[in-house]
């Protein structure tokens, strides 16, 4: 070993620790400190994605046009979507990502340092770039986060091209963040630590770093044909010049559902993480929770259209994307299975992690029920594009992977601060955000089911009950998270010391450094048994 | 299938009786609809609910008695057990089982949704920004067509500056012209679109399509109770998405027929009075006031009422270009439209006696004072 040859630098680095100053967060390589500002700007765009999604509920929280502007509501909806998706979940988990991964495989830092400054630096300028796009003429995008061609192309405003232009700067953060964790996790395990032994956590970012790989510069593609479509004389969306618009959806959607799965898979992990750690006990069925997500992502290469039942796709495609879509539905039980598994004959607890976590495995599963019934090709003609939609995917994207992104928070707050949160506030702040969440999309089942289309300003008298609850709802959840940011705050600033063994159930090696976690660990790789 | 029905049935009961207070109970589940394709739907969706109830009731069953009975202060010591080959296998397989049952019936009434083999009369169905489009193909009915738009007006939506008009009883889901269909006869449907996507959706036929521009899809109906059936078009299409309703009349063979007596003198009658107003000579003041008219309703939605627009994407067209330019090029856009943009064609849509009014009007409202006259048969000379 090169222990002993290379101890006079990790002594330095000891010695030294971070650097001072801004330049510690422009110039930085550390993996803890790129982790840090991913997870503070997903914050801030979950902010700003979430004051989007109040202005649309306070125009739609009665019948009528009150505050916006047709035009301009579905700028609000399109960007919502956007900033929501690429700024807040996927930053969130890709910040997670980088804090813990190098911490639970016993690995100094990322593999690759200096791409990782790059692919986050490139964000804050891609969503510059977009948001921006409000104060151009003809305002921002507003083809909905989808951006179907030919609304998006022939009928975009002029800013989309800063959309498009943004679109491919995420893509490149995107694709470097995935290609840097698949190269540190393939080569910087600790000694012993085997594939199958590496926490869940791990596994399922693994996963979802090759959906990223694979499906990013499809993205890439598409938004690239919509700028030659626009600007170089090409027709790949317009039926005119031999196009189609229906291929859009397919190359969309060929991204676009492998893309959920990227959303919710760490917060699989998450999920696998925490309710062991608080039931005392170890995952249930471990390999066949490895397995199970390595089919979803697998199976979510072959279900794309069924985003698109009603495009007028042949009876037969219809009818296999809709079995492979209901066979997803098997594995994602075996994951609930075992979680719930893990619990029984355990020792169990509810700090905040864990009821976040336990909040995510039954509204995760209520988001899966509606995606059973969505996945059934005859009954998706009268849910399709209704708010029936709009709630089940808020349930697996609010409660299923921001609720797991907040869950991890918790749970790993105490390590990287060294201090502990205050329970009661955030226990309140659960509990809220558990009320709160559910009043504003499970009432989105009942207005769908009877009939009100989504991405629409203004609806038809009977569907004005259960629009009055969801905005009600969306307000009192969008406050809730203001006292996020002071339980944070308030740990970070007041909070009792931890030891480094936070939680008393927990196992992996991000427990056995000090808390805070030192600027740099494991410069001598621990060896796993 | 009867059970599932009772158990609604009395759900429905029960949830009359809770909003007893109110004067219609709330619509909160997917309507029966009336068609036999929009029942299996319902039956479907009814059935899956079902069964995600009692696997929710199991699994959440087990998680809440498991909380409950295994949190620490009852349960100190933890189990050990992390894998069990036996019940991975159970519960893997039990709900293939369970999907393979779903799958069959919704297999059957999706093919019978899709088969539109053996229709008694075919209607082409043409979505345009922001109102639908209908031309019968065959039978007494051919070559009726007709535009259909939302009639509910402005004053009723628009609620910037305090509330607005008392809003009609169906408020966003009325047209000028509903798409009128006979009883009982199997009517297949052909969508397509003019522009951007659109998507015609009537819940109690359980049929939605989208309108693709350059593509045709198809779609049926049969439909066996008379009745006015709404719906909305479901693929955002622009700004006014949300305001682009369809109403489908269903009427008896008998009323159907004198429908297309009465629709077809009414176009014969539309016809010779173009005809008759293309010949007149108009006076300005005419013009104005024919063309204002037009404006609001055609013009309006993207240009504004003050003419203004919303630019870049809809132009202002207050001492634009094209307003105070030369006329040809002005009665030009307003015939063939502009490719490539949103402005539409509408030398089919408006009678040549309407499109000189309304560019007559835009040429001297707002400021514009070119003090042009534009004649219907200046028109004509422009369509050639």
């Amino acid at each position: 070993m090169s222990a002993a040859i290379d101890s006079h630098d990790h002594d330095d680095h000891e010695h030294h620790g971070a650097p001072k100053g801004i330049k510690r967060w422009i110039y930085s390589t550390n993996h803890k400190d790129i982790g840090t500002m991913y997870l503070i700007f997903s914050f801030l765009m979950f902010l700003i994605g979430g004051l989007f999604a109040l202005i649309v509920r306070a125009e739609l929280f009665s019948p009528g046009l009150q505050f916006v502007q047709p035009e301009l509501f579905n700028q609000f909806t399109t960007m919502h979507g956007l900033i929501m998706v690429f700024g807040a979940v996927m930053p969130a988990t890709v910040g997670l990502a980088n804090w813990m991964i190098p911490l639970m495989i016993g690995a100094p830092d990322m593999a690759l340092p200096r791409m990782n400054n790059m692919s986050f630096w490139i964000l804050p300028f891609a969503f510059t770039l977009l948001l921006s796009s409000f104060f151009l003429p003809g305002g921002a995008p507003n083809f909905g986060w989808t951006f179907y061609a030919p609304l998006s192309t022939t009928y975009g405003p002029p800013s989309t091209d800063f959309f498009i232009l943004g679109v491919h700067l995420l893509g490149i953060s995107s694709i470097m963040g995935a290609i840097n964790v698949i190269v540190t996790v393939m080569n910087l395990r600790a000694p012993g630590m085997t594939y199958m032994k590496m926490p869940l956590f791990v596994w399922t970012w693994f996963i979802t770093a090759f959906l990223l790989v694979m499906v990013m510069p499809i993205l890439a593609g598409v938004v690239t044909m919509m700028l030659t479509d626009r600007h170089f004389g090409t027709a790949f969306f317009t039926a005119a010049g031999g196009g189609d618009p229906v291929l859009f959806q397919h190359v969309f959607w060929f991204f676009g559902h492998p893309e959920v799965y990227i959303m919710i898979l760490p917060a699989f992990g998450i999920a696998s993480t925490i309710i062991p750690t608080f039931s005392r006990k170890k995952l249930f069925g471990y390999s066949s929770m490895v397995y199970a997500t390595a089919s979803i992502a697998l199976l979510s290469f072959v279900v794309w259209a069924h985003h698109m039942f009603t495009t007028g796709m042949p009876v037969f495609a219809e009818l296999f994307f809709m079995y492979a879509t209901v066979i997803i539905s098997v594995p994602t039980g075996v994951k609930v299975f075992n979680w719930i598994a893990t619990m029984w004959k355990g020792s169990i607890t509810y700090e905040t992690p864990m009821l976040y976590a336990l909040a995510f495995v039954v509204l995760f599963t209520i988001g899966g029920f509606s995606g059973l019934m969505l996945a059934m090709a005859p009954v998706d003609m009268q849910y399709h594009d209704t708010y029936f939609v709009v709630a089940h995917f808020h349930y697996v994207l609010f409660p299923g992977a921001i609720f797991g992104s907040i869950a991890a928070v918790y749970y790993w707050m105490p390590k990287w601060c060294g201090r502990m949160y205050n329970e009661k506030l955030a226990a309140v702040q659960f509990w809220l955000s558990m009320i709160f969440v559910n009043l504003t999309f499970f009432p989105m089942h009942f207005s769908g089911l009877a009939g009100m289309p989504r991405r629409i300003p203004d609806y038809s008298l009977q569907f004005a009950d259960f629009n009055m609850l969801s905005s009600i709802g969306a307000f009192g959840l969008g406050l809730t998270q203001l006292l996020f940011i002071y339980v944070l705050y308030d740990c970070y600033k007041r909070g009792k010391p931890v030891d480094a063994q936070v939680w008393d159930g927990a196992e992996g090696l991000e427990w056995t450094v000090p808390s805070p976690a030192p600027h740099h660990t494991f410069t001598v790789p621990p060896v796993i048994k | 299938m009867a059970l599932i029905r009772k158990l609604t049935a009395a759900f429905a009961m029960l949830s009359i009786f809770f909003t007893g207070s109110l004067v219609q109970a709330i619509e909160y589940n997917m309507t029966e609809g009336v068609t036999e394709i929009s029942q299996s739907a319902y039956d479907i969706h009814m059935l899956v609910i079902y069964v995600c109830t009692v696997i929710g009731i199991l699994t959440f069953g087990a998680m809440f008695y498991s909380m409950w009975a295994h949190r620490r202060s009852a349960h100190p010591t933890p189990a050990t057990f992390s894998h069990s080959t036996l019940v991975e296998i159970i519960w893997t397989t039990i709900p293939i089982i369970i999907l393979i049952a779903l799958a069959i019936p919704a297999s059957i009434t999706l093919i019978d949704m899709e088969d539109t083999s053996d229709a008694d009369m075919t209607i082409l169905v043409t979505g345009s920004q922001w109102k639908w489009h209908y031309k019968y193909l065959d039978g007494e009915q051919k070559d009726i067509e007709f535009f259909s738009a939302l009639t509910t007006p402005r004053e009723q939506f628009e609620e910037y500056n305090g509330p607005g008009a008392t809003k009609n009883e169906n408020y966003l889901l009325e047209v000028d012209n509903s798409l009128v269909i006979p009883v009982n006869k199997k009517v297949r449907f052909l969508f397509t679109s003019d522009d951007v996507i659109h998507s015609w959706w009537i819940s109690d036929f359980a049929l939605k399509q989208d309108a693709v521009p350059g593509f045709i899809n198809d779609g049926w109906t049969n439909v066996p109770v008379t009745g006015t059936f709404r719906g909305q078009c479901t693929e955002l299409c622009g700004k006014d998405h949300g305001f682009m309703p369809i109403v489908v009349e269903v009427k008896s063979e008998a009323d159907f027929s004198n429908w297309v007596a009465e629709k077809k003198g009414e176009i014969a009658a539309a016809q010779a009075a173009a005809a008759a107003a293309a010949a007149k000579s108009w006076t300005m003041e005419d013009l104005m006031a024919k063309g204002k008219e037009v404006y609001e309703v055609r013009c309006a939605a993207c240009h504004k009422s003050d003419g203004t627009g919303i630019p870049p994407v809809f132009p202002s067209l207050v001492g634009s270009p094209i307003a105070i330019g030369p006329i040809a090029d002005h009665v030009n856009i307003v015939v063939h439209g502009k490719a490539g943009s949103a402005m539409q064609a509408f030398g089919a849509q408006l009678t040549d006696a309407e499109i000189a009014a309304v560019v007559t009007y835009e040429r001297n409202a707002w400021g514009n004072d070119k003090g042009d006259l534009v004649q219907p048969g200046d028109i004509a000379a422009s369509k050639n």
